[in-house]
């Protein structure tokens, strides 16, 4: 169910792709393959939280105060989530959450781009702050990207099966429905159409100089943003994200 | 009597960041201003990164200090915007860096040289660290590893 005021959902999208990635990420921690690659997931995933505290807080505020950030993260069941279906994809090996993070990374960057200009203040001052984050984050996957892609034939292999697998959830990010169109109306966020061109022409060099093919099919899975048909994945998540809140109510140190 | 502004700030130069004690909040540039709104001291604060877990022990921190210097009411005020820069640390606050063994942030995008041994034969190892605003290098001459300050 769409809620009555597209600001809150939009908001809500925003802070629930950094949320649920953020915990995917965080899943690496202490099981990377190397140390300091579970340093490079652990930022990345703590970038992505905080990422989450400002938009969810503003989300709340949205709202009218009735539920805080920390309510909206750990109270709401699947339907209410409002992320993408490629953030909500599992972790698989290492080399699939870095394609995942890049092709996430390089829409986040462009939308964040876009936010800057937002005319609510209070979204842009966000951008501003997390876009920094962000180009970080996407120098980082995409030179993973290039090395893994561009490395053995064993690297290069699992690259393209995680591009080949991955690349059906690209679209949703891409396609506006009711929530964007009235975004974009009252100039709260950019056209996600005019996000394309910058995001195909940055991935596009990324995977050739991985030596990976980006499948020829814009097939694009579709229910995440809008909350109307999650992956079986994101419930699986929530038992793990939610489970202290759930079986200890407010529980805090 | 209200202590005056410049004198709070004074006091904030005296507080250090938790996760590198060498260089105050000053110096890290998070402090952004520092007003009076009646009998209440309001100390506007911005993070370094949005989800640096230092940042609420920063906070706490100040009005720590502030109450040691008898100041009762201290109200922080997360800012974010503008958003933080490494160029709003302070020269005192990168030279501390050095001396402490963190290379401080170049608009270069690495580090300058190694702070043990000022060698420039430099390689990077990561481009994250053992905080969110480091970054993992190592000298080629000493072979010893360092934290780089990144620079956004």
């Amino acid at each position: 169910m769409a809620s009555a005021d597209p600001y809150f959902d939009f908001l809500l999208r925003m802070g629930d792709n950094t949320l649920i990635l953020g915990h995917r990420v965080s899943e690496w921690c202490g099981h990377a393959p190397v140390i300091e690659e579970d340093i490079a997931l652990a930022n990345t995933a703590l970038d992505l939280i905080g990422q989450t505290q400002m938009w969810l807080g503003l989300a709340a505020e949205v709202e009218g105060k009735i539920r805080t950030a920390d309510d909206l993260a750990m109270l709401r069941d699947a339907w209410d989530f409002r992320s993408a279906l490629l953030v909500q994809q599992p972790n698989g090996d290492f080399g699939q959450t870095l394609m995942r993070q890049f092709l996430f990374d390089a829409w986040h960057l462009e939308m964040l781009k876009g936010l800057i200009k937002s005319s609510e203040v209070r979204v842009a001052e966000i951008a501003a702050k997390a876009v920094k984050e962000v180009q970080y984050h996407v120098e980082r996957s995409g030179d993973t990207v290039i090395g893994l892609g561009d490395g053995t034939a064993e690297s290069h292999a699992k690259m393209q099966a995680a591009l080949d697998l991955l690349w059906p959830f690209v679209g949703e990010l891409f396609t506006p429905d009711a929530v964007d169109d009235a975004m974009t109306a009252n100039g709260i966020a950019p056209d996600l159409n005019d996000l394309r061109t910058a995001f195909d022409t940055h991935i596009g060099s990324v995977m050739t100089e991985a030596t990976l093919t980006i499948p020829d099919s814009r097939f694009a899975h579709k229910g995440g943003k809008s909350g109307f048909q999650h992956s079986e994945h994101l419930g699986h998540i929530l038992t793990q994200m939610q489970w202290l809140q759930r079986a200890y109510p407010g529980a805090s140190w | 009597m209200r202590p005056n502004v410049a004198q709070i700030w004074e006091w904030l130069d005296t507080v250090p960041d938790p996760e590198i004690p060498v260089i105050s909040v000053v110096d890290l540039g998070i402090v952004r201003g520092v007003t009076w709104d009646e009998d209440t001291l309001e100390i506007a604060v911005t993070p370094t990164y949005s989800g640096c877990p230092a940042t609420s022990i920063i906070s706490l921190d100040i009005e720590t200090a502030m109450l040691d210097r008898g100041i009762a009411k201290t109200r922080i005020k997360t800012q974010i915007s503008p958003p933080w820069t490494t160029d709003w640390l302070s020269d005192k606050g990168k030279a501390k860096l050095e001396d402490y063994g963190i290379a401080p942030p170049r608009a270069a995008g690495g580090p300058a040289r190694c702070p043990r041994c000022k060698s420039e034969n430099l390689e990077r190892i990561s481009q994250f660290g053992s905080t969110p605003c480091k970054a993992q290098w190592r000298c080629c001459n000493c072979l010893e590893p360092f934290d780089y300050f990144k620079c956004i």
